[in-house]
């Protein structure tokens, strides 16, 4: 009965990630995947083959209603905008959980190799994936906004690698026999690795990080799965972390970075200082409000590029309100969405859906660029990197050859920026230096706000 | 060590074919539902809470200590759970057409 349970939330686990690949059915695979936990949690508890102690069960019951209490406020309460820090937070969780659970059992399990190479691979993964995660937290929230790098990080970091996987195979190899202070030092070694793997990695390239942690966590839950001979665990651990793979690669491929380059070689700090200081000395044009107002009202065509400046300064709303105020006005308004626009692949047409923008108003990247050349103005709200025409221009810059939204095309450029500091990857972007290009500084959601309110006079 | 193996042949079969599954599913995904599939497959791994469970119907008792740490794993398990199914699903509730 059990093992038909977990066969059935094996199933709706497959089923459900293959639906959340399709707009349509996105919703529902997600619901169909959380019955099937569901099933597997109620059947672990209420099918255990042996009598249980009331004690042991209410902690258990205890411990999943505080949990589901904790966790739905917090899924709930969470703006659309720290979306990203908050799956970190929660697969963090996961990675502790995974971590907990080989503690616990490295004791019982002494003198079996196999048992004993499923527990430490445990706890090893699981801790790297969870204090990896809490620091990937940390730098999206901002709590942690310098990217720290040791001088030849590289070499710290493969020698703590390094140092980790022999104590671990040590370990595995004298099945549990070694005292526990060496399972702590272990553990302590694997959570030093999780903060050093992911400090020195740039804020841009910190969604490929997730994902790559999470997929890390699917390991972590399978080798519970070999562990305990448990099917449910070992489908739902080895799908995330396979997928998740591949989801990863996926991520990189949208910014075509190799992921060898997210790891290794974050975004360096000399080839961002050259191209600071070659354009120095150009200058900016500036532009009022009130001139913007009436660029817009007599345009044809307006492109809004959003970025993550408009998420952060919560204007996703007041965006919306402008384009409903100049399609009143006979003025076409789309949005150009470039693949990593936000903090992650799709955030930024979840934040424009949550304000109410029709899905047919946000035209991806390959579709969009051809259309600039008819564009009267183009607004570019907080985005900087995915407009930047060193991707294509300049073999030099950390940013070439990833794909971008190809506004100079356009006859009016408008950038709303909050100032002229450099964006996410820490690079110069020549565009506002552009001819065509005026700016307009400023907070997004205050600057727009008075836009829209310049045009309602008009 | 080969020994192990050849005893688990069945789990490594098992693996195996899950590992392909898993790429398969991902194959042509749009860009607009990384994000949400990440989140979901974020809370689908957190199915090791199963394990955290049976450890704890497996703990004698009186052993205290591990009954601490299972009761954390437990709680651990279910934040990402509950935590990761619902961010998904609010996520996902935007995408629905609106007309």
């Amino acid at each position: 009965m059990l093992n038909l349970l977990y066969l059935l939330a094996s199933l709706s686990f497959i089923v459900g990630i293959k639906m959340l690949g399709h707009p349509e059915t996105a919703r529902k695979g997600n619901l169909l995947a959380a019955v099937g936990m569901v099933l597997a949690i109620a059947g672990t508890i209420f099918l255990h083959p042996t009598p249980v102690s009331g004690m042991v069960l209410a902690l258990i019951l205890g411990a999943l209603a505080l949990g589901t209490v904790l966790g739905w406020v917090a899924a709930k309460r969470v703006m659309m905008t720290q979306m990203p820090e908050m799956v970190s937070l929660f697969n963090g969780m996961g990675g502790a959980c995974a971590a907990l659970i080989s503690l616990i059992e490295y004791h019982h399990h002494v003198g079996q190799a196999g048992a004993m190479a499923s527990i430490v691979a445990g706890l090893v993964i699981g801790s790297v994936s969870f204090s990896g995660s809490i620091i990937a937290f940390a730098k999206l929230n901002g709590t942690l906004s310098k990217t720290l790098r040791l001088p030849s990080y590289n070499l710290i970091n493969n020698a703590f690698l390094i140092l980790t996987l022999g104590l671990g195979i040590a370990l595995v190899l004298n099945s549990g026999t070694w005292p526990t202070y060496m399972l702590m030092v272990l553990l302590a070694l694997a959570l030093v690795y999780g903060v050093l793997f992911v400090v020195p990695i740039g804020g841009a390239d910190m969604p490929v990080v997730i994902s790559l942690l999470n997929s890390f966590t699917g390991l972590a839950a399978a080798t519970g799965g070999f562990l305990y001979d448990n099917k449910v665990m070992l489908t739902g651990g080895i799908l995330v972390g396979s997928a998740g793979t591949i989801l990863t690669v996926a991520m990189c491929k949208a910014m075509n970075r190799p992921l060898s380059s997210v790891i290794f070689g974050a975004f360096g700090g000399g080839g961002a200082a050259a191209s600071a200081s070659g354009t120095e000395g150009n200058s900016v044009k500036d532009m009022s409000i009130t001139d913007l107002a009436v660029l817009m009202n007599y345009s044809k065509k307006v492109i809004i590029v959003p970025g993550y400046g408009l998420a952060v300064a919560q204007a996703q709303h007041v965006i919306h309100e402008l384009e409903e105020l100049l399609e009143s006005r006979s003025v076409e308004v789309k949005y150009a969405i470039h693949p990593v626009a936000g903090r992650m692949p799709g955030h930024m047409n979840v934040l424009l859906a949550e304000s109410n923008v029709s899905y047919d108003k946000l035209v991806e990247m390959e579709e969009v660029n051809p259309e600039f050349a008819s564009t009267d103005v183009v607004l570019v709200v907080g985005a900087n990197d995915v407009v930047n025409p060193s991707a294509k221009t300049d073999p030099s810059s950390p940013i070439y050859g990833m794909p971008i939204l190809e506004v100079d095309q356009a006859q009016h450029i408008v950038i709303n920026k909050r100032s002229m500091s450099a964006g996410y990857a820490g690079i110069d972007n020549p565009l506002f230096y552009h001819p065509k290009t005026s700016m307009v500084f400023g907070d997004a959601k205050g600057v727009l706000t008075k836009l829209v309110a310049e045009l309602k006079q008009m | 060590m080969l020994e192990l193996f050849e005893h688990n042949l069945d789990l490594i079969y098992f693996l195996i074919l899950a590992a392909f599954v898993g790429v398969e599913l991902i194959g042509k995904v749009p860009s607009v539902l990384h994000t949400p599939l990440m989140s979901g497959a974020n809370a689908i791994h957190g199915v090791v809470i199963v394990g955290a469970i049976l450890v704890m119907l497996n703990c004698d008792p009186n052993d205290t200590l591990n009954l601490i740490l299972g009761f954390l794993a437990v709680l651990l398990g279910t934040l990402n759970v509950v935590g990761g199914f619902v961010v998904t699903d609010r996520m996902l509730e935007m995408f629905k057409k609106k007309k």
